[in-house]
């Protein structure tokens, strides 16, 4: 495919489709351009309206890098990303559009909090870790199951995930009401009161006693699940059998048949895992940050997560970094106004992504036109 | 609690739908899935809601609606059809960026009240005893624009030319293509088509039926229930109007549901306890995923399904 | 019709046509010309750049150089309706006809006439005259996917001659045929030839070539080896080198060798296909070690279902056992234990992941068991050495180990699937149309390895279009038709015509 200026400008555009193989670089700088495409064209519709984007991008850094406290609002504010978006990417590998994450994240919440608030276990006698680690163990329980449904659905009736997912999501959120709401609330508020200290991830402003530069300081220990699954990922797709089986399916599902390899099963499983990632990023949110359940314990980490796995192009360590952009984009975003712009700067971010991705199929070259094409 | 409310809320919100719905039964006709409905249906809504606003005409607003649909779905053909970008995601980036889009561009238009698209009834057959009334009086105009939408379009699907054309290029590009037929014109065609349709879909909210806006919770999920529809419909127009009549009368349903102290002489249990209205309030989207398996496995009794190329994007010529 | 005036323009002149491929040069300075009322055969091996160049001719592709006569004067094609709009069509090898639409509908695709309204019984009624007139044979309310290969064939040839095609290209028609189609369709070539049409006819089969063409061109990797010449004098031979470029010795290596106990045996096996019809009926035979079965027939009969059913990848009903253990139902994890070997007819479908490496690719029927994993782990060190040394030992032609499988040949592809398939040193090979689409050296190649399995006391149950492949290596033969095994007989005793006749139905046969 040409096309040709050529009457007037001796060069033409020769697009071609790639048979080479494709620097590694390519895809991070292509991804690494997108998101400064992206900033540009907000700060042009900033313009537009009005705005000063200047300054509101100079607010934006200062709010999110500007103090170690913006900072650790930023790991804060990235920990529910990079679970979640661990647990997408994974379930992409396998094209399974898991767009439920943020249902899965409230059943997980929901899940950990049944702990403080029945309460499943004596809250003054049972020490920290444990009942930490069951809220932990159910949050992942809960995602999970949640997982499960879609998953199901997908295995054994080739229901669409991705409608499913999403058709999910608003169940969730209104099943985690309806017990706030009737059960668990002081006389019917929109959040249930606050857990005790005991149910609490610890912080870094809790050791403020002996190093005074941790007061205020609100990074919880979730962040460490993150970074702990971010590994154990890793080594599932690049080291072992059930990665290798993945990735197959995710190629070609029909060669993976042939391998012998139970498509089925696997959608289940990966579709559980995914869950149990966003489940257990609800619980390190309740646990971790707001200390209670409530109505709304998202920002849309559910959907946000969904990108930041797209852009770091499903690679477990490119997460890590994409989240804690996306982590100081939200903590940054509280300052912008109007609100919508940070849904618009995601999506915008997303879409210049995936049309920059023809650049690693097609090679585009300026090429000299031969003279007879000059007619 | 009456049957002849519930059918006239049904065919009011139903007709959002299967606007919708067929728009994008259009596009995935030739080939092209397009998931971003809710994005140009909240961004037509606002369009719609302000252009009204602003210029005092809702005729205006409408058109105005349509425009960003379309405008947008422009967006997702260029990157899907040319670019040969992954559809489902890129379908998923237009959702956020169309949403994101609306609020930004709709801030400060919540609680204020612009004009609307109005109400009419048609002179002879509003007269028919009982149907008339249902059907045929004091419903908005773009009911009756449904109506006519339905059978046209499945008219023109089947029983013309450009429909062929359209799903021969959803059902085997390369032989559209081979015989002279520009896919790509096709595709974008149907996709801008199926993207105005979704901004139509929203304008009818908010200068229409659910008249006011109300940031995202304008749509609050109808342009997925819109996919879903596509796929119980079997991308047959007749049933996704059929399909969205019967989602609106069961809102209103429910909506009544929790209205009465007794139903049919037993004690309302939505009334003693209102926080049982949230599993109430689940109900389309678990209706939603019911409708999907059911159609999924219709379809494969009677061996119909999806357009033979959906979602896969079309070289010219591809050697293997 | 001979051409004796000079003065007579040719019906189709192609001079110097250049056009490059990512990677390859299709077509090298051809030229190529198809005078008035001719049957011209191009002739070449798979890849030669004989497909290429007529789809340059319909107005698929665009040549980067080079010029085309139609009829003495200049033409530049845009795009395919520009040919059909100077009266070239091109049937191709691979139908581009809709499914779910009707003969009628899919032969007035793109037409003007009718212009909005379909009101289709009226040009049901022109679509069976016009293949009256040329006896073609066919159904214009019929939907495309109820039609047999052959009938969808004549769809082809009648949306051509319905937009008044006077120069038709025929890509590798009788690829799909039995003889006797093939027979009727060179009667109708010769017919339409008769009536004043020039036809091309694209093939890599020498001996069809022969019956029918008046003069033919040979490519050989994108240049002209023989241009235009006539038919007297040519053997088998001197076309074989013209398509090669060597002396190719006809000659397998097939020994005698004693078929030892039964490794395969199919007891009363019955299956339906994709659209839920009845793809086997009732099957049944038996396959012992060191034997080579041929299955004969036309496209669409069952053999691929056949292949599935025994490698676990479709229902079936009956048995299947695979040394004598029941593989019918199981995962093909059962047969793949058995020691079953696939090579499945569709490469990129089923056969390999196109968007993983090579050692990806070779390691999927042994990445669970030692020494490649470990429990839960893998060793990518064990498999790349797994995978180099194959890829040395099969002399795969790739770039790297870790070379994406989409970007390799389709003869390379190929030796990717038998090195794995084959290293396993299989009890039984399930091989479906192994050497399709495939060049001479290629598939003496993987002709010779089938051999050599054989010796090694595997059973082979060989699946295959061409004929004259199955008669060289099978040790017996049996034809499907319509899901059901129409006879089974020691090579030594099979004929082609008796063969052609089970094929089509028109004979049945008992054991």
């Amino acid at each position: 495919m040409s096309f040709s200026f050529a009457r007037f400008i001796p060069y033409k555009l020769h697009i071609q489709k790639r048979t080479d193989e494709v620097s590694r670089w390519l895809p991070l700088a292509t991804s690494v351009g997108a998101i400064v495409l992206a900033f540009l064209i907000s700060a042009l519709i900033l313009l537009l309206i009005g705005g000063d984007p200047i300054r509101t991008f100079g607010y934006f850094f200062n709010a999110a890098f500007g103090s170690w406290g913006a900072l650790s609002d930023v790991v804060v504010k990235a920990t529910p990303l990079l679970l979640i978006g661990l647990g997408c990417g994974l379930a992409f590998r396998m094209r399974l559009w898991n767009i439920g994450a943020e249902g899965q994240f409230y059943i997980g919440a929901f899940f950990a909090s049944l702990v403080p608030l029945v309460p499943l276990v004596n809250m003054e006698t049972t020490p920290k870790f444990v009942i930490l680690l069951i809220m932990g163990l159910l949050g992942m329980l809960g995602g999970g199951l949640y997982g499960l449904i879609p998953g199901w659905l997908k295995a054994k009736f080739q229901v669409s995930e991705i409608i499913s997912t999403l058709m999910l999501n608003y169940v969730a959120v209104f099943f985690n009401n309806y017990w706030i709401y009737s059960k668990f609330s002081d006389a019917g508020f929109q959040m249930t009161p606050m857990f005790p200290k005991s149910a609490w991830l610890p912080r870094l402003a809790d050791y403020a006693r002996q190093v005074k530069a941790f007061s205020g300081i609100t990074l919880h220990l979730g962040v460490v699940f993150g970074l702990v699954a971010a590994v154990i990922i890793w080594v599932i797709i690049t080291r072992s059998r059930w990665g290798y089986e993945i990735n197959l399916i995710g190629d070609n599902p029909q060669a993976a048949r042939y391998a012998g390899i139970d498509i089925s099963r696997n959608i289940i499983l990966v579709f559980m895992l995914s869950g149990a990632l966003a489940g257990l990023a609800g619980m390190s949110e309740v646990s971790g940050v707001v200390h209670r359940l409530q109505e709304r314990i998202s920002t849309n980490y559910g959907f946000s997560g969904v990108i930041v796995a797209w852009l770091s192009k499903l690679n477990p360590f490119a997460t890590i970094l994409v989240s804690f952009l996306f982590g100081a984009l939200i903590v940054a975003g509280r300052e912008i106004q109007p609100s919508g712009l940070y849904f618009f700067i995601q999506g915008m971010i997303l879409f210049l992504v995936i049309s920059s991705d023809v650049l690693l199929h097609y090679k585009i070259e300026l090429v000299r036109a031969a003279p007879e094409e000059r007619k | 609690m009456s049957l002849e409310i519930i059918l006239r809320s049904g065919l009011s919100t139903g007709t959002i739908l299967l606007f919708a719905a067929i728009g994008e039964i259009l596009t995935e006709l030739s080939g092209v899935q397009n998931l971003g409905v809710e994005g140009m249906m909240l961004l037509g809504a606002m369009a719609a809601f302000k252009t009204s606003l602003l210029t005092g005409s809702p005729w205006l607003g409408l058109l105005a609606g349509i425009a960003a649909g379309g405008l947008l779905s422009l967006a997702h053909a260029l990157v899907t059809i040319h670019f040969q970008a992954d559809q489902v995601v890129s379908g998923l980036s237009l959702t956020f960026l169309g949403t994101g889009l609306a609020l930004v561009l709709g801030e400060g238009l919540s609680g204020q009240n612009a004009p609307l698209i109005p109400n009419a009834s048609i002179p002879l057959l509003s007269n028919i005893p009982i149907l008339g009334r249902v059907f045929f009086s004091d419903l908005n105009v773009l009911v009756f624009l449904g109506y006519l939408l339905i059978p046209f379009s499945w008219w023109y699907i089947n029983k013309t030319r450009p429909g062929m054309h359209l799903r021969a290029v959803g059902e085997k590009p390369a032989a559209a293509d081979s015989l002279g037929i520009n896919v790509y014109g096709v595709r974008y065609l149907y996709t801008f088509v199926g993207g105005c349709l979704a901004g139509l879909a929203g304008a009818s909210i908010s200068i229409a039926i659910s008249p006011g806006w109300y940031s995202n919770l304008t749509t609050s999920g109808q342009g997925w229930i819109a996919v879903a529809l596509v796929i119980f419909a079997q991308w047959n127009p007749l049933r996704a109007a059929l399909g969205g009549y019967l989602f609106g009368m069961l809102r209103r349903f429910m909506l009544d549901l929790q209205g009465p102290m007794l139903i049919f002489g037993l004690r309302n249990p939505f009334f003693y306890n209102h926080n049982l209205v949230f599993f109430l309030q689940m109900m389309p989207f678990l209706l939603t995923i019911i409708a999907l398996v059911w159609g999924s496995a219709s379809a494969r009794r009677q061996r119909i399904g999806a357009p033979g190329a959906l979602a896969v994007p079309y070289i010219r010529g591809e050697r293997r | 019709m001979t051409i004796t005036s000079k003065e007579q323009t040719n019906a189709v002149e192609m001079r110097d046509i250049v056009l490059r491929f990512p990677g390859v040069l299709a077509n090298d300075h051809v030229n190529f010309t198809l005078r008035r009322g001719e049957i011209h055969a191009l002739l070449g091996e798979n890849g030669a750049g004989k497909s290429t160049l007529m789809n340059i001719l319909a107005g698929i592709y665009k040549p980067e150089s080079g010029t085309i006569l139609v009829n003495g004067e200049r033409a530049v094609f845009n795009s395919p309706k520009d040919a059909i709009n100077r009266g070239i069509g091109m049937v191709h090898q691979h139908f581009m006809l809709v499914p779910t639409q009707t003969v009628t509908e899919n032969i007035l695709l793109g037409l003007n006439d009718p212009g909005f309204i379909m009101h289709l019984p009226r040009y049901d009624q022109k679509v069976a005259d016009l293949a009256e007139k040329y006896g073609l044979k066919v159904q214009p309310t019929a939907k495309i996917w109820q039609l047999s290969v052959g009938e969808q064939q004549r769809v082809e040839i009648l949306k051509t001659l319905y937009r008044g095609a006077e120069i038709l290209i025929l890509d590798e028609p009788t690829a799909v045929l039995a003889p006797q189609e093939i027979q009727e369709l060179m009667e109708t070539m010769r017919l339409m030839v008769q009536q004043g049409k020039s036809i091309v006819f694209i093939s890599h089969k020498l001996n069809e070539v022969k019956r029918v063409a008046d003069r033919l061109t040979v490519l050989r990797k994108g240049k002209v080896t023989a241009d235009g010449i006539g038919l007297e004098n040519i053997t088998k031979e001197t076309l074989a080198e013209l398509m090669v470029g060597r002396k190719v010795l006809f000659q397998l290596n097939k020994n005698p060798h004693a078929p030892g106990d039964v490794v395969l045996d199919v007891q009363n096996v019955s299956a339906l296909n994709n659209r839920g019809l009845p793809a086997l009926k009732n099957v049944s035979f038996q396959l012992r070690k060191g034997e080579i079965l041929g299955i004969a027939g036309i496209a669409g009969n069952g053999q691929s279902e056949l292949a599935e059913v025994i490698t676990g990848l479709r229902a079936c009903q009956g048995n299947i056992l695979v040394n004598c253990k029941q593989v019918a139902n199981q995962s093909p994890k059962r047969a793949i234990e058995q020691g079953t070997a696939h090579i499945p007819e569709d490469r990129t479908g089923v056969g390999t992941a196109p968007g993983m490496a090579l050692t990806g690719n070779m390691i999927m029927k042994s990445y669970d068991h030692a020494p490649i994993s470990q429990k839960w782990r893998i060793s990518y060190t064990a498999a790349r050495e797994f995978a180099s040394n194959l890829k040395e030992k099969y002399n795969i032609q790739a770039p790297s180990l870790s070379t994406q499988v989409n970007k390799l040949s389709g003869g390379n592809l190929q030796k990717v699937i038998l090195a794995r398939e084959i290293s396993c040193g299989p009890t039984l090979i399930v091989a479906v149309q192994p050497t399709r689409g495939l060049d001479v050296g290629a598939i003496e190649g993987i002709q010779n390895l089938l051999l050599e399995q054989r010796e090694k006391d595997a059973a082979v149950l060989l699946i295959s279009e061409e004929l004259d492949e199955l008669l060289d290596l099978s040790d017996r033969i049996a034809v499907i038709f319509e899901g059901e095994l129409a006879g089974i007989f020691p090579t030594e005793e099979a004929d082609v015509k008796t063969i052609g006749l089970l094929m089509t139905g028109e004979l049945r046969r008992q054991e």
